[in-house]
C-alpha cells in the first residue's frame, strides 16, 4: 500500500508589543519573577474587561497581507470557553468566523503553493508546569498577544514543512513583529497529520494533532517519526485514534496525550465586552503601504538588479538586517568601483561581523584585498628561485603534466613575499619559469 | 426535550451529585419551557445584536503601564509556591 | 429630622453651613446600622473605623473649601463592585474571603468625588435574582414591613435608603435589579443607558447587560450621582464617547407638550392596586402639561425568553473564572440558582443548540429595539409599572427556577434593549406596600428621564413620606 502523508499546520507567533492583548501589563514576561507582570484583566480577577491592542491587531493584519490574505472589512472578538488551570478566565478571547484575515497562500522553493486559511488574533494563556504531583502556574504569559497562522492540509512532506516554517519566521521577523523563536516559544508549531491511501478520494477519516515540538531541529523528525507510525497501524488495516499527541524530545517519539474523539464544544459566541471592528478600505491601503519589501521580493529584485546568483540573493536576505546592510555597502561601494558582486563574494566567503564594521569600513576592506603592491623583479625572481629549491618534488610533479600543482606554487611565493601580489601575474611568471 | 445533564455539567466544570443531577435537570427543562415562545417570531433575516452601544472600534495604544506586585497578585491564592498558583493533581496531560 | 435620613442635597448644604460635619452624617448612619440592621440585614460588610476616617478627611477637606460633589457624603455600595482591600462577595460564599487588589471605575470616582463608604450591601448572590432571598449570607427584609422582600437583585442598597441606614446607594441592574427593589423599598432607582456608567469593576453577570446606577431618597440625589459616575472609561471597552450633561441642572424643566406613551401590554398580570396607582398618574402628568398616549409595544412576555437565555448564556461564560485556584473558593460552593443559570447557559450555548436559542435570543433582541425606536417616533417617554406586585412575603422565591425572570418582565424589554429607566414612589397598597413607576427613554435621555421623574416627584405626595421605622 502506498501512502500520502496530509499535513495542515497551525502555528502561534508571539508578538513583540509593549503591552499585553487585552491589558497595559508589559508583553515582555520572558525570565521574570512569576506572577509579577499581571494586573485584574490578564489574571481574570472579578470584575475585569478586556481592551483591545490597536498596534497588535494592525501587526496581525500585516501578517496576513504578508501571506496575501483577503482582509475583511468587518470582524469581531469571540470567546472560546473551555475550562484549564492556566487558562484565568475560563474561556480564551480569540475569533471564531469572522478573523483578520483569510484566504491566503505562500509559494515553497519547489513552487508548491500551500493555502494559508486564516490568520487571527486572540491571548495566550498562562504557563503550566509540573512539578511532582502538583502543577506551578506563572500568569506572566497570561493575555499576551499571539497570531494564529492555519494552513490547508496542503503538505505532503516534512521538508515542505520546515521550510514553510523558516519563511514564516523570516516574514514574520521582516516585518518585525515578532522574534519568532522557536526555542524561546515566541512561536509554536502543532501540525495536524494523517495519510491517505493513493486513490483515496478527499481526506482521510481522522487526524492527529502534534504538540511540543520546541526547536527547529525537531520539526522533521516529529513530523516523520508521526508518518511511520501512522503507516505502521494502517498497513495493520488499524485507522490511526484521533488524539492530540505530544513529541517527546528526550525519548524521540510522539506520545498520546489526550483524546480529540470527544471533541470540546467551545461553545464560541461573540465576545460582548469587545465592540467589533470595522475598517475602512482607505485603512487597509496604509497598511498595505506601510509593508517593508519581503524575503521573495527582495531576493528576486536583488537578483535582477545587482546581477547575482540565487544562492547568492538567498543568503544575503537571509535577514533583513544583513539584507540592509548589504545594501549600504552597494552605495558606498560605488564611490570605489567596486561592484555589488565583489560584495556579495566577500561578505559570504569571508563571513566578517556586520555588527561590528560599517559598511563604508567593509568597503576598505574589500579594497585592501584587492589592492597589491609593486615588487622589483629581481627580489620577485629570489622569491620564486627559493620556493624552487623548497619544493623540488613539487616542481617535478608540475613538470610531469600534474597542473594543479601550480597553485600550491603560487601560495607558496605569495606567503614568502613581504608585500601583497597579484596571484595572477604570479601564475604567469611561475609557469613561464617552468616551461 | 432531554437535556444531558452529565454532560452539560462537565462543559460547565460543575461538581454535581447525582440528586443534583435529577433536581436540576426536571427546574431546566421547566426554564426552558419558558423560552419555547421564542420560535413564534420571525427572525427571518434579522441581523443579531450583540452590541446595544453600536460602538465599533474602540481599541487603545500600546503602552505598558505597572502592573500588581507579586504580592498583590496572589494576595487572595490559597496555595503559593515560590511565587507560582499551586494546583494539585491536574487532568490528565 | 435625623442626619441619616437627610437627602444628599440637604446633606450637602448642612455640611456647607456648617450646622453638622461628615463625621457627625456618618455616625448618624452607623447608629442607625447597629440599630436596624440586625433586623433588616441590608449590609454584608460595615466599615465602620474606614468611614470616619474617610469622614474626618472629608471634614479637613470641607474646612479648606473643597467642593467634590459628594464630598464627605456616606453611601453604601452593592457588594459587587470591587473595593480595594474592603471584603466584596457577590453575596455568594465562593468569594466569601475574597478582598480586591483593585477599585472599580465607579468607586474611583466616588472617592474622588469624596464620598464616605459605609459598607458593601447585600444582594442575590452573583445578582441571579429578584428577591435577595438568594443571598448566601442571608435574606434582607424589606423596611416597610420585614416579612416582605425588599426585591433584587440590589435589596440591600434599596433597603439600606429606604430605612436610612445611609443617605443613599450605588446598585447594579441587568434586567430589574434597581428600579425593582427600588419600587418595593418606595425609593429612587436609576438604570443608566447600557455602555453610560462603566463595568470595570463590577463582577460581571450579564456583560451585555449589566449597568451600574443610584439609588436614592430624591430624583434630585439620582441627579447629582449621576453626574459623577457617567462617563467613557478607558477600561471598559463599551462605554460611550457620548458627552454627559450636568444631569440636575434642568430638573425643573417644563415639561408641558412632553407625550408620555403607555401600552396595555404592560398591564399584563399586574395587580389592581399596582395599575391603578399607575393609572392615577396620568392627572399628574396632564397638570404638568404633558399628554398620555396609548402605544403599542413588542409583547413583553417575549423579553422574558430573550432575557433569560442572553443572560444565562453570558452568566455561563462570566462564572468560569470562579475555579478557586487563583482566589474564592471551588465550584461545589456555588449555590443552587447559580449552578442553575450556569447550566442552563452552557446548553444554550453549546453546539447544536446555539442557533436555536443564544442567537434566536439575539435576532429578537434586534426586533425589541427597532419595537423602542418605532415608540420613541411618536412618544418621548414610556410609563409603566415596574413591578408587577408589591413586595412579596419572605420565602416566595424559594425554589421558583424563573421567579426573576417573571416577575421582571416589565423591565425587561428596556434592559435588553439597553435603555435608561428610572423607578419613581408612586403610591402605596392597602397594607402600606409601596408602589413604583418607571420611566423609560431612548438611549441617553437621562437628563429628559431625570426632568420628567422630578416634575412628578415634586407634584405628589409619596417622596415626602417618611417611613417609621419599628422594629
Amino acid at each position: 500500500m502506498n501512502f500520502t502523508p496530509v499535513i495542515g499546520l497551525e502555528v502561534h507567533v508571539e508578538l513583540k508589543t509593549n503591552s499585553k492583548m487585552f491589558c497595559r501589563c508589559t508583553a515582555d514576561y520572558f525570565g521574570k519573577e512569576p506572577n509579577s507582570h499581571t494586573c485584574p484583566v490578564c489574571l481574570g480577577l472579578p470584575g475585569a474587561l478586556p481592551v483591545p491592542n490597536k498596534l497588535a491587531i494592525e501587526w496581525c493584519i500585516m501578517i496576513g497581507i504578508a501571506l496575501d490574505c483577503k482582509i475583511p472589512l468587518f470582524s469581531k472578538f469571540d470567546r472560546k470557553n473551555y475550562f484549564y488551570p492556566d487558562l484565568p478566565k475560563g474561556y480564551q478571547i480569540s475569533q471564531y468566523d469572522q478573523p483578520f484575515c483569510v484566504d491566503g497562500s505562500i509559494t515553497l522553493s519547489n513552487g508548491k503553493k500551500i493555502g494559508i486559511t486564516r490568520v487571527h488574533m486572540e491571548e495566550d494563556t498562562g504557563k503550566l508546569m509540573h512539578s511532582g504531583d502538583d502543577s506551578l502556574i506563572d500568569f506572566n504569559r497570561s493575555g499576551v498577544p499571539l497570531v494564529e497562522i492555519v494552513t490547508e492540509p496542503d503538505f505532503d512532506n516534512a521538508k515542505d514543512v520546515k521550510e514553510y516554517l523558516q519563511k514564516l519566521q523570516q516574514i514574520v521577523r521582516y516585518l518585525d513583529v515578532s522574534n519568532a523563536d522557536m526555542e524561546k516559544g515566541n512561536m509554536r508549531l502543532e501540525p495536524n497529520i494523517s495519510l491517505k491511501k493513493d486513490g483515496e478520494m478527499g481526506l482521510p477519516n481522522y487526524k492527529v494533532e502534534v504538540k511540543n515540538i520546541n526547536s527547529f531541529r525537531f520539526v522533521e523528525k516529529a513530523i516523520d517519526f508521526e508518518i511511520t507510525r501512522q503507516k505502521e497501524l494502517l498497513e495493520e488495516r488499524e485507522t490511526p485514534k484521533q488524539e492530540t499527541r505530544g513529541w517527546h524530545e528526550a525519548k524521540q517519539k510522539t506520545v498520546s496525550q489526550r483524546s480529540k474523539e470527544e471533541a470540546q464544544d467551545y461553545r464560541y459566541f461573540p465576545e460582548p465586552d469587545i465592540p467589533p471592528l470595522r475598517f475602512e478600505e482607505s485603512y487597509i491601503s496604509t497598511l498595505r503601504s506601510k509593508m517593508p519589501e519581503l524575503p521573495d521580493e527582495k531576493m528576486n529584485r536583488f537578483q535582477k538588479e545587482f546581477n547575482l546568483s540565487l544562492y547568492d540573493s538567498e543568503l544575503l536576505i537571509r535577514d533583513k538586517e544583513s539584507a540592509d546592510y548589504f545594501e549600504k555597502t552597494v552605495e558606498d561601494g560605488k564611490k570605489f568601483d567596486i561592484n555589488p558582486k565583489q560584495i556579495a563574494n566577500f561578505i559570504i566567503n569571508k563571513k566578517p561581523n556586520l555588527s561590528e564594521v560599517l559598511p563604508a569600513e567593509l568597503i576598505q576592506q574589500i579594497t585592501a584585498s584587492r589592492q597589491t603592491s609593486h615588487i622589483d623583479e629581481s627580489e620577485l625572481d629570489e622569491i620564486i628561485k627559493s620556493v624552487f629549491e623548497n619544493n623540488q618534488k613539487a616542481v617535478e610533479d608540475f613538470k610531469n603534466g600534474k597542473e594543479s600543482v601550480i597553485m600550491f606554487l603560487v601560495g607558496q611565493v605569495m606567503r614568502t613575499s613581504p608585500v601583497k601580489l597579484d596571484a595572477q601575474m604570479v601564475k604567469e611568471k611561475l609557469k613561464n619559469a617552468l616551461l | 426535550m432531554k437535556i444531558n445533564v452529565t454532560h452539560i455539567a462537565k462543559l460547565a466544570n460543575l461538581p454535581l451529585s447525582h440528586e443534583e443531577k435529577q433536581k436540576f435537570e426536571k427546574q431546566l427543562e421547566e426554564t426552558l419551557s419558558y423560552v419555547e415562545n421564542l420560535k413564534e417570531i420571525d427572525t427571518k433575516d434579522v441581523e443579531p445584536t450583540s452590541q446595544v452601544t453600536g460602538l465599533e472600534n474602540v481599541t487603545r495604544e500600546d503602552a505598558a503601564s505597572p502592573s500588581l506586585t507579586q504580592e498583590e497578585a496572589l494576595s487572595n491564592t490559597k496555595s503559593i509556591h515560590n511565587g507560582f498558583v499551586k494546583v494539585t493533581a491536574i487532568l490528565e496531560q | 429630622m435625623n442626619l441619616n435620613q437627610l437627602t444628599i442635597t440637604e446633606a450637602k448644604k448642612g455640611l456647607k453651613k456648617k450646622k453638622f460635619s461628615s463625621v457627625d452624617l456618618t455616625n448618624a448612619c452607623l447608629e442607625q446600622i447597629k440599630k436596624y440592621d440586625k433586623h433588616i440585614n441590608a449590609y454584608i460588610s460595615v466599615t465602620e473605623e474606614k468611614s470616619l476616617k474617610q469622614a474626618e478627611k472629608a471634614d479637613q477637606k470641607l474646612a479648606q473649601g473643597d467642593n467634590s460633589p459628594l464630598l464627605g457624603i456616606p453611601l453604601s455600595i452593592k457588594d459587587n463592585f470591587s473595593t480595594r482591600g474592603v471584603r466584596t462577595t457577590a453575596s455568594s460564599k465562593v468569594l466569601d474571603e475574597y478582598i480586591p487588589p483593585y477599585n472599580a471605575t465607579v468607586v474611583s470616582r466616588l472617592l474622588d468625588a469624596g464620598m464616605v463608604m459605609l459598607g458593601k450591601t447585600n444582594m442575590d448572590a452573583w445578582a441571579h435574582g429578584s428577591s435577595t432571598e438568594t443571598s448566601d449570607f442571608g435574606t434582607t427584609k424589606n423596611p416597610w414591613n420585614i416579612n416582605h422582600l425588599p426585591g433584587g437583585s440590589s435589596g440591600g442598597a434599596a433597603a439600606s435608603v429606604a430605612s436610612y441606614e445611609t443617605i443613599a446607594a450605588i446598585g447594579s441592574e441587568t434586567a430589574g435589579s434597581i428600579r425593582q427593589p427600588a419600587s418595593w423599598c418606595g425609593v429612587v432607582g436609576l438604570k443608566p443607558t447600557y455602555g453610560r456608567v462603566s463595568r470595570y469593576g463590577v463582577i460581571a453577570m450579564a456583560s451585555s447587560l449589566d449597568s451600574p446606577g443610584p439609588i436614592t431618597r430624591t430624583v434630585e440625589d439620582s441627579a447629582l450621582i449621576l453626574e459623577v459616575l457617567a462617563g467613557k472609561d478607558e477600561n471598559d471597552a463599551t462605554t460611550s464617547e457620548k458627552t454627559t450633561a450636568t444631569y440636575s441642572k434642568n430638573l425643573n424643566k417644563d415639561i408641558s407638550g412632553i407625550t408620555i406613551g403607555i401600552s396595555d401590554d404592560y398591564f399584563q398580570g399586574v395587580d389592581e392596586e399596582v395599575k391603578q396607582a399607575i393609572m392615577d398618574t396620568y392627572k399628574p402628568f396632564e397638570k404638568l402639561g404633558a399628554k398620555i398616549k396609548k402605544i403599542k409595544l413588542f409583547d413583553p412576555k417575549y423579553a422574558i425568553a430573550v432575557y433569560t437565555i442572553l443572560q444565562r448564556s453570558e452568566v455561563s461564560s462570566n462564572l468560569a473564572r470562579y475555579d478557586g485556584i487563583r482566589y474564592g473558593h471551588d465550584r461545589s460552593f456555588f449555590g443552587d440558582e447559580a449552578k442553575r443559570r450556569i447550566m442552563l447557559g452552557t446548553y444554550t450555548l453549546s453546539s447544536g443548540y446555539y442557533d436555536a436559542y443564544y442567537k434566536k435570543a439575539q435576532q429578537v433582541r434586534t426586533l425589541i429595539i427597532k419595537d423602542f425606536e418605532k415608540s420613541f417616533g411618536e412618544v418621548d417617554i414610556i410609563i409603566a409599572p415596574t413591578s408587577p406586585t408589591t413586595a412579596l412575603p419572605v420565602g416566595a422565591s424559594k425554589d421558583q427556577s424563573m421567579f426573576g425572570e417573571l416577575a421582571d418582565m416589565l423591565v425587561e424589554p428596556s434592559s435588553i434593549a439597553g435603555l435608561p429607566g428610572i423607578n419613581v414612589p408612586a403610591g402605596f397598597s392597602k397594607n402600606r406596600l409601596p408602589i413604583g413607576m418607571q420611566i423609560i427613554g431612548p438611549q441617553f435621555s437621562e437628563e429628559l428621564i431625570l426632568n420628567i421623574a422630578h416634575k412628578y416627584e415634586q407634584e405628589t405626595p409619596w417622596h415626602t413620606t417618611k417611613l417609621d421605622i419599628n422594629l
